[in-house]
């Protein structure tokens, strides 16, 4: 295919959601091309395959951009912000350096304004969903326990994690308080899985899986939808999303990897960047007619950015545990993610168990946190943390803000000359109130369990920063950038179909909705082709 | 001094303070950080925080570390550390990154020196009945379309 070849569908970015969109597009046989700005990544690349694996999650393999610093990485200006802002840019997006914990979000979270007056109810609900996240989870490939009263019924078609040691010291202490826990749904597979080995605990796998034991959309999705004629360019950074005459998307600007800039024309758009990058894209793609950028006449591009405030409590017990000879994700609790006035905030979180770390990572997370002396009593105190960690995140719901935006550096630029991202953050004191409730709770379950040297890290080193909300769904144009099947209220050929349609975040990893949505996109465009425009 | 690697005079610098940082135990088998392959090792894996860490070690060696006894040397690399200030974390990153993955040092951990993939680890199942006192227990989850229809 030429530059100058106009295709059907042009998909910006191959994460998470652009690369399920793609897939399900495919089988309409439109001419379908992806362009992303990275590469695709091998196996043999990732950092489990050498001895320096635990330092590279801290240069290239880091979950932030401003730290990883690859020359595919976009800068994001996160000064004004208390959490960092993680992705990764390459085929597959932020599912080759996720943690594979594999939650749904809960029907209430659809519905927080009907039941419990905050924010706004979603357009579509869980049960619109629900067979969009079963055929995630067939496709990605999940491992989970069938029976979890905490959640909605669902098969995982996969076994669960082990328990292991860490597991079960956890699940003691849960059951001797009387709170809900249950093994977590993830993407590791725990059987070959359509292609892909079984896990053999390479220990934690966010930064890439050499087995390809964790789904990536490089591994699951992208291979069927390249082998069903999908076309995916790599290296190739789009710059704007152009439009016609007629308000209409045209197509994208891009620079190719020697920095040569093309136009690919196109008769439907769609932008799967992420919550930070879309905004990005859509602000840098202001012109006459969209002055304040496209898709922008409500002026909510941008605005509600939710991040998934995850404070961490972790603590040491005497019995030795699993340390990180295995996936980090471990077990769940629901115990207190439904809202119940008598706690002081609305919404709730999961409780995210996991287990320990390897012996770099032990010490360099320990000495972060003071925890860990130089000098001759360092050697003593590390042996009584190292394989003795337990550690459990607060997975806090964060309920959007306008105020929590995502704007256009006015002098940060990344290496092609296109304004990067810039984010304003500030935790909500509703938020606080829950981070506060859920460190508490997590105190008395690793106390339960009879660790000691307890820490609490509010912004957790590695915390997560999950990016929603910044183009939310809605059926009103005036309070939200598209409807409620992912159209953009003001271009009608302009689709977006990652997390910034999220108009909720849920307390969960958002990775299963982000995808179940960008397939529920891609079947209502199905549904609709005949009169896709009117 | 170059821009892309510590000169001779900084490398001996940060042998001084990788020693004091993790110091060797004969008691234990390990060595110090200021070990000869562990200090190239760390002097090697600098990469981008090369300019953090040069920064670190002057900000050390100012406040006259090398008169210093082992105590306050110990004293002053704990209170700056305690700072949480870029460079020294940066540095204790580095060192620790290096240290941890030293053969000598895992195996007296009783932790086997090898990257690992391709022969992974073993993770017992664990025992599935502690899961028995919650199997049965009625939903936690809020069901919209019951709670809205009311």
């Amino acid at each position: 295919m030429s530059d100058d070849d106009r295709v059907d569908v042009l998909i910006i970015g191959s994460g998470a959601s652009g690369a399920a969109v793609a897939w399900s597009l495919a089988e309409t046989k439109m001419r379908i091309l992806c362009l992303e700005q990275g590469d695709w990544m091998k196996s043999t690349d990732f950092p489990t395959n050498g001895r320096d694996w635990e330092a590279r999650r801290y240069t290239d393999f880091d979950i932030f951009p401003n730290k990883r610093g690859r020359d595919t990485d976009y800068p994001v200006n996160d000064d004004n912000s208390p959490m960092k802002v993680a992705n990764f840019n390459g085929v597959g997006g932020g599912t080759v350096i996720y943690t594979a914990h594999w939650p749904r979000m809960h029907p209430s979270d659809f519905k927080v304004k009907s039941l419990d007056g905050v924010a706004d109810d979603w357009p579509i609900d869980y049960w619109t969903l629900e067979r969009f996240y079963d055929e995630n989870d067939r496709m990605m490939g999940v491992s989970g326990l069938p029976g979890d009263p905490g959640v909605p019924p669902h098969k995982p078609p996969m076994p669960p994690i082990p328990l292991g040691k860490t597991g079960m010291q956890y699940a003691k202490a849960m059951n001797k308080l009387g709170w809900h826990w249950w093994p977590s749904d993830t993407t590791i597979a725990t059987m070959p899985y359509e292609g892909r080995a079984q896990c053999i605990n390479l220990g934690h796998c966010t930064p890439g899986c050499a087995q390809g034991a964790k789904a990536s959309t490089d591994i699951t999705y992208w291979p069927l939808a390249i082998r069903a004629g999908v076309e995916l360019r790599t290296r190739c950074r789009v710059r704007e999303v152009t439009t016609d005459e007629h308000g209409m998307a045209a197509g994208a600007i891009y620079y190719d990897a020697d920095g040569k800039e093309h136009f690919q024309p196109a008769e439907v758009v769609i932008v799967a960047c992420n919550g930070v990058g879309t905004p990005r894209l859509l602000l840098n793609s202001a012109s006459g007619k969209f002055p304040n950028g496209l898709a922008n006449s409500s002026g909510l591009v941008g605005r509600n950015l939710m991040l998934h405030p995850w404070p961490m409590i972790s603590g040491y017990v005497e019995e030795t545990l699993d340390g990180g000879r295995a996936p980090i994700t471990n077990l769940w609790s629901k115990q207190f993610y439904e809202t119940d006035a008598s706690r002081g905030f609305v919404r709730g979180y999961t409780l995210q168990f996991n287990r320990g770390m390897g012996p770099a990572n032990q010490a360099i997370t320990s000495a972060a946190a003071g925890q860990l002396p130089w000098g001759r009593d360092h050697h003593r105190v590390y042996r009584e943390m190292f394989e003795h960690r337990v550690g459990i995140g607060v997975a806090c719901d964060d309920l959007p803000e306008e105020s929590n935006r995502v704007t256009l550096d006015p002098v940060l630029k990344d290496s092609n000359g296109i304004p990067a991202p810039r984010i304003d953050y500030a935790i909500s004191d509703n938020t606080r109130r829950m981070m506060e409730h859920g460190i508490a709770r997590a105190e008395e379950i690793l106390t339960a369990a009879g660790a000691t040297r307890l820490y609490c890290s509010r912004t957790a080193l590695n915390a997560p920063g999950h990016l929603l909300g910044t183009a939310r769904m809605g059926t009103d144009p005036e309070r939200s950038v598209v409807n409620e099947w992912g159209r953009c209220h003001d271009v009608k050929n302009l689709f977006i179909v990652d997390g910034s349609v999220f108009v909720t975040g849920g307390g969960v990893n958002p990775t299963s909705t982000i995808q179940s949505v960008a397939l529920y996109i891609a079947d209502q465009m199905k549904q609709r082709l005949a009169n896709l425009f009117d | 001094m170059g821009n892309d690697s510590l000169s001779e005079a900084e490398i001996d610098a940060l042998r001084e303070i990788a020693g004091t940082m993790v110091p060797a135990d004969a008691a234990l088998g390990v060595p110090g950080a200021d070990d000869t392959a562990i200090l190239a090792d760390i002097v090697k894996s600098m990469g981008r925080d090369l300019p953090l860490v040069r920064k670190a070690i002057a900000e050390i060696t100012a406040k006259s570390f090398a008169s210093l006894d082992r105590d306050k040397r110990e004293a002053l690399i704990n209170d700056m550390h305690g700072s949480r200030a870029a460079p020294i974390v940066a540095l204790g990153r580095v060192v620790l990154g290096a240290y941890y993955r030293d053969d000598r040092v895992l195996l007296a951990l009783k932790h086997e020196a090898r990257a690992p993939f391709p022969r992974g680890y073993i993770l017992e199942q664990g025992d599935w009945s502690l899961l028995d006192a919650v199997r049965h227990r009625p939903p936690l989850w809020r069901d919209d379309r019951k709670e809205l229809a009311t």
